[in-house]
């Protein structure tokens, strides 16, 4: 809750100190980011200046960030005094934000509240796909930071798909060689890793989705056999479809990758896609309809679809990782183990998480949030009236408790650099409000002022935000930098 | 090695004179052809001979020759009479610049380009709508040196753009061309709207690139309207004192200038809009009486509304105002707006009902007509040519026969149909109001329009039609957003308007199309995608951040 009492305190930006007795180096790298935000603004009054200072108190050094993490803290500020606490250094990364958001960058002040702070959903994703076009290191951490603002914690990086392969492999490095658009438009190990540091210090988790068996068409370029060969019923006019399940060499390579996968990227977790595997290749194929009847399987694609998934998840469990899956792997009852979230794009997904919730699965929602679709006008109000603990009035709190939350989704046929940060912000920050901030928190007219300034101040700190009103301005607007003159 | 992304290049036969239909044709043959050989390309996208937007009136290949650029010694070099002239020095600058930010290449076995000559006839040819901007353009197999002749320096600027489309970043070649190449429409006009959102001149700047890059000549400034007044009057200070969101966001006489000559630079008039008697919330914060008053019922449910006719001295206002904008806007054009003008303000307010009355003036259309007249009357005194928007000739008023009318609401067809047969000229921009954005491919449907379909118009009253415009109103669009709104779907527009009423082949479009939009994420100017994947040899790098 916040109190506000009368009285606000005034600071001085080039002088106002962040202080705290944990010696983390983390927690000195976030004070820096926020010193440069606080700087940012021009000011020409001369102040009265009552508070100097922010102490910080981390209670826990651990500084392991997992989706259990707590990200809770308490902010109180004075005219005199501010204190920050939190369990761990990212509840510091949050806890700062809110408190540069609390600035006044008219005058310098900042009112005097308490405020006791945490998430109620502790999965607040947000997906981009880097495969359909290609974003670069820059790009992606601009969309990073900008997360962090909005107190998002998720990066699920849909990272390669069926136009191009961009993540470049250790194991099997022709995969990128020959599945990317070009060798400019790839991520090397080094930007892997650039960008799960730099999501780490925002406090975000990386997860990554190797999606299969449907999506792959980039991968059979440097994996002959991988994929099922239909000339006329393939993918985007090739004569290739989903892998090929009847192939034994494809479990190797899943297996040789996915241990190389997970050992990269840290997140308990991996997201095994598994969406939209459409069977006519895999008819048209004679091979596959003889190894079917050879296996009793004669006619049942979907027997088929679940016997990959079956072979792929049983690797994955020999990682001893968590998966995401996509809807279609749950409701097509392919075994999957109690950690696993089953991850809801479809229009009906209130039948989904009534299923997989009754099942004891934990469930996240991305339908509804698919941001990448854009409409004319405030569309951020319907994403923003979704709540994914809403898809059953009679839900039981065991139910309801295995909501971990959602993911609002970038797809890639329209985006890239040039876009992609102006479509994602603010309209994210608006399911990433209903993420975090309590279930009453609502009313699309108290969220649009402070949605539009959020906007402004991330246009402040120099990132294109685009404006959610017919009409208004900001302090400062954004200026593209000037090479051409 | 890397060879193996590299797009295939298809040769096609040597010595082929073509029309552009035939030359369609080739592409389209040559395109089905290259996917034919670049199976793996999964339809991508397709090597383009002439991969230029909007696509040029007549086009000849010499051969299947393709020389080489050498950005170290590449020079474009002007003729004498030319070479101190700010239009064409500061575009040679330009693209010298873009060409030398291109990575070396291996160079052709055809030969190099070292250098590209301009000549222009006339060269102190002011600019205007209507000037000459016909160029052609040679690449010969033959030579190392490229050609450019115009009539006008803007013609030489038109050239440019077409010389630095045709050049290859993945393997660095010019196809050999000769190029003859005109407008079709003398008006091909942007609107960008300042009230609603502001845009920095860095941002206009941009704005004014990518329009240069799809052979646009005109920037319709729709400076001031209700939310606010941002243009800084040396007349009228108050109007953005008071008027303007605040001080920083305002255009000073040297923003404007700026803006004006960088535009010229670009081969782009700006046409400014005073947006009267309707849309002036913004001007009465500093001018007393000057909006008729109407407690709860005027703009935005406020207590004011359109411009009070009946006091004289509002006139007066009108009169310094426009004649200080004549003046600081070069080019001689004037947008005067009069669309959407309420009536039920001016109807509410009494003191302005018996001025009426005492007047014999019966209807608020006559009123209207009162205001609009009085207006026209100033501007005529200004020496400028003038556009209203449609509403001025729909609702019958007098105006005079060089008055030329913007169309701008649903059924544009009927509606220019009524304009040209009563002889006035007129301009667009209907089916192209870009900031209404919907998911998909809407740019489509703003290449699809064909602004001659007019039922009933006979040849000479399709001469009236000067052109068309694209408008990017202000809702929801800042600087953030409006590089990537506009750019490439204002392009559709603009081949619409320059190039052959045939050229309209959609799927040829989309991938020329995409590839021009990469030629501007190449320039910094973040363009958006049209293919649904794929992406750009030079990706926008253009951000710059905290």
């Amino acid at each position: 809750g916040i109190n506000a009492e009368y009285g606000q305190a005034v600071i001085e930006p080039l002088t106002f100190a962040f202080v705290t007795k944990s010696r983390s180096a983390l927690v000195r790298e976030v004070f820096d980011r926020y010193h440069k935000y606080l700087r940012l603004h021009d000011f020409h009054q001369s102040l009265n200046v009552t508070l100097g200072k922010l102490e910080v108190v981390v209670k826990d050094p651990n500084e392991e960030l997992l989706l259990e993490t707590s990200e809770n803290y308490t902010l109180s500020v004075t005219s005199e005094s501010a204190t920050l606490q939190a369990d761990t250094v990212f509840g510091v990364i949050r806890g700062l934000e809110t408190f540069s958001q609390l600035l006044n960058t008219y005058n310098y002040t900042l009112p005097s509240v308490h405020i006791e702070d945490y998430p109620r959903y502790k999965f607040r994703g947000f997906m981009l796909d880097t495969s359909r076009h290609y974003v670069s290191v820059s790009v992606l951490k601009l969309i990073i930071k900008a997360a962090s603002w909005s107190k998002m914690n998720i990066f699920h990086w849909h990272i390669v798909d069926d136009p191009s392969f961009p993540y470049c492999s250790y194991t099997y490095p022709e995969l990128c060689e020959k599945g990317a658009y070009s060798p400019d438009h790839v991520y090397s190990q080094t930007d892997v890793l650039d960008i799960i540091v730099f999501a780490y210090k925002h406090g975000v988790i990386v997860i990554p989705e190797m999606d299969t068996p449907g999506h792959t068409l980039s991968w059979g370029k440097a994996l002959p056999g991988f994929l099922t060969y239909c000339p006329g019923h393939g993918n985007i006019g090739a004569p290739y479809g989903p892998v090929d399940p009847t192939n034994e060499e494809v479990y190797s390579v899943l297996r040789n990758l996915f241990a190389e996968v997970t050992n990269v990227f840290p997140a308990q977790f991996v997201h095994l896609g598994g969406d939209e595997v459409h069977y006519p290749c895999w008819k048209k194929n004679e091979n596959i309809t003889q190894w079917m009847a050879a296996h009793n399987m004669t006619g049942d694609y979907d027997a088929l679809e679940n016997y990959y998934e079956q072979r792929l998840l049983d690797i994955v469990n020999s990682l001893h990782k968590n998966y995401i899956v996509w809807e279609e792997v749950f409701y097509h009852h392919v075994k999957i183990t109690p950690q696993t979230i089953v991850h809801a794009w479809k229009p009906n997904w209130k039948r989904i998480f009534q299923q997989a919730t009754t099942a004891g699965y934990r469930c996240i929602l991305s339908a509804g949030w698919y941001i990448s679709r854009i409409y004319y006008g405030e569309d951020w109000q319907k994403f923003y009236q979704l709540d994914p603990r809403s898809f059953n009035d009679t839900a039981t709190p065991d139910q309801l408790a295995l909501v971990m939350g959602g993911t609002v989704c970038m797809w890639g046929e329209h985006i890239d650099n040039s876009n992609v940060v102006s479509r994602f912000w603010p309209r994210a920050s608006a399911p990433a409000e209903r993420l975090w901030s309590p279930e009453y928190i609502t009313d699309v007219e108290f969220m649009e002022p402070r949605l539009e300034a959020h906007r402004c101040r991330m246009v402040m700190r120099g990132y294109p935000a685009e404006p959610m009103t017919l009409r208004g301005h900001c302090q400062h607007e954004y200026t593209w930098r000037r090479k051409h003159e | 090695g890397k060879q193996w992304y590299q797009r295939r290049v298809r040769g096609i036969s040597p010595a082929l004179f073509l029309s552009f239909a035939d030359m369609l044709l080739l592409l389209l043959t040559t395109i089905v052809a290259v996917t034919a050989a670049t199976g793996e390309d999964y339809g991508l996208g397709s090597f383009n001979i002439l991969p230029v937007v909007p696509f040029p009136q007549e086009a000849e290949m010499y051969s299947t020759a393709r020389r080489s650029l050498d950005p170290e010694v590449f020079r474009i070099t002007p003729t004498p009479n030319i070479q101190e002239d700010k239009v064409i020095a500061s575009s040679i600058a330009r693209y010298e610049f873009y060409f030398s930010r291109f990575k070396p290449l291996p160079t052709s076995p055809d030969g190099t380009l070292t250098s590209l000559t301009l000549t222009v006839h006339s060269p102190s040819t002011p600019l205007s709508i209507g000037v000459d901007e016909s160029y052609s353009l040679t690449i010969s197999p033959s030579s190392p040196t490229a050609s450019i002749t115009a009539e006008t320096r803007f013609g030489a600027v038109r050239g440019l753009e077409t010389f630095y489309q045709l050049y290859n970043v993945t393997d660095g070649t010019f196809p050999s061309v000769n190029i003859k190449d005109y407008p079709r429409f003398a008006y091909r006009g942007f609107l960008i709207d300042t009230s609603r959102h502001f845009l920095p001149v860095e941002s206009i700047f941009k704005v004014i690139q990518g329009l240069s890059m799809s052979k646009f000549n005109v920037l319709h400034w729709h400076i001031v309207d209700d939310p606010s007044f941002p243009y800084y009057s040396p007349s009228f200070p108050g109007l953005a004192e008071k008027g303007a969101y605040d001080m920083n966001h305002v255009y000073t006489i040297s923003d404007v200038l700026r803006v004006t000559s960088y535009a010229e630079d670009h081969g782009i008039l700006v046409v400014p809009e005073f947006d009267t008697p309707g849309h002036t919330l913004s001007w009465g914060k500093s001018l007393e009486n000057f909006l008729t008053y109407c407690p709860g019922i005027g703009t935005f449910g406020g207590d004011y509304g359109p411009i009070n006719p009946s006091i004289d001295a509002n006139f007066g206002i009108l009169q310094k105002l426009l004649a200080e904008v004549t003046s600081v806007f070069p080019g001689g054009w004037l947008h005067l707006g009069g669309d959407e003008v309420p009536f039920k303000c001016w109807q509410s307010n009494k003191e302005l009902v018996a001025w009426m009355k005492q007047q014999g003036v019966k209807t608020f259309s006559d009123l209207e007509s009162y205001y609009e007249e009085k207006l026209l009357d100033i501007v005529h005194g200004l020496n400028t040519s003038y556009v209203v928007w449609e509403e001025i000739f729909n609702n019958g008023l007098h105006i005079q026969p060089d008055t030329i009318i913007h169309v701008w609401k649903g059924k544009w067809n009927e509606t220019m149909a009524k304009v040209v047969k009563a002889g006035y000229k007129t301009i667009l921009s209907s089916p192209w109001y870009l900031n209404y954005i919907t998911f998909g491919d809407d740019w489509v449907k703003y290449y699809e329009v064909e602004p001659y379909d007019i039922p009933g118009a006979t040849p000479e009253e399709l001469q009236l039609v000067i052109g068309g415009e694209a408008c990017m109103w202000g809702e929801f669009v800042d600087a953030t957003n409006i590089l990537s709104r506009t750019f490439p779907r204002a392009s559709a527009v603009a081949e619409r308007l320059w190039s052959s009423q045939k050229v309209r082949d959609r799927k040829d479009m989309s991938f020329r199309l995409d590839k021009h939009r990469c030629g501007m994420c190449a320039r910094e100017i973040p363009a958006e995608s049209i293919l649904h994947r794929g992406y750009c040899p030079y990706e926008f790098d253009g951000y710059d951040w905290h």
